[in-house]
């Protein structure tokens, strides 16, 4: 049983790690401020949950799973709000969202001044 | 597992301060640094787990509180250039 518990919890901070890694890496690559916001819900949303739920099956006491469940949930709340208020601010500011609609995928490619960065498609 | 956790929260906290110190926009700044104080509070966590101290999850949830409080306080600051009530006629253009 012991057991089952740490490869459950294993996995779960593994998988977890790995989202929020990917999120992490999508805030440093992606082109504009609205497409890094889609990194920072990744980290938010399954990277954070599922780093606390690997924690929540370690812990020994109720009031620690508590906790650990309290901090998920408001990271859930907050998380969305933040993000609600920085895209009306910076939209409110006049920052324009990348669209390359209308042309083809190597098109877009080729004439975005992003300096390697990947293209909106 | 809680040390190699750790060592990725902290490549990934570098990873975020990297694109808050390269930002073009202040939004960009802003951004970052919420997705860094949200890992401040993971990693916070995993560190009480680490050294068996579950008193650390007091600060992370207090932590979590605080960077919600401070991203929105900033977006507001950046919006209005002040941190108080509305003044007559500052909603219309939003």
């Amino acid at each position: 049983m012991a057991l089952a518990l740490d490869i459950a919890s294993w996995a779960c901070l593994v998988i977890g790690t790995v989202f929020a890694l990917i999120g992490a890496v999508g805030i440093v690559r992606l082109p504009d401020v609205y497409s890094r916001m889609h990194g920072a819900g990744m980290i938010d949303t399954l990277g954070a949950a599922l780093i606390l739920l690997g924690l929540i099956l370690q812990s020994e006491h109720w009031l620690v799973a508590a906790k650990l469940v309290l901090i998920g949930v408001f990271l859930f709340f907050t998380s969305p709000t933040t993000t609600f208020a920085l895209a009306r601010a910076a939209l409110n500011a006049g920052v324009k969202p990348l669209i390359t609609a209308g042309k083809a995928r190597g098109a877009a490619a080729s004439d975005s001044t992003e300096g390697g960065g990947p293209s909106s498609s | 597992m809680f040390v190699e956790a750790s060592l990725a929260l902290i490549l990934m906290m570098a990873l975020t301060l990297w694109r808050a110190f390269k930002g073009p926009t202040v939004y960009d700044r802003i951004l970052a640094v919420n997705s860094f104080g949200t890992l401040t509070v993971l990693l916070i966590a995993v560190f009480g787990f680490l050294t068996a101290r579950p008193e650390f999850l007091d600060i992370a949830l207090v932590y979590a509180l605080i960077n919600f409080i401070g991203t929105i306080a900033v977006c507001k600051y950046v919006t209005f250039a002040h941190l108080g009530g509305p003044l007559p006629g500052e909603w219309e253009d939003i």
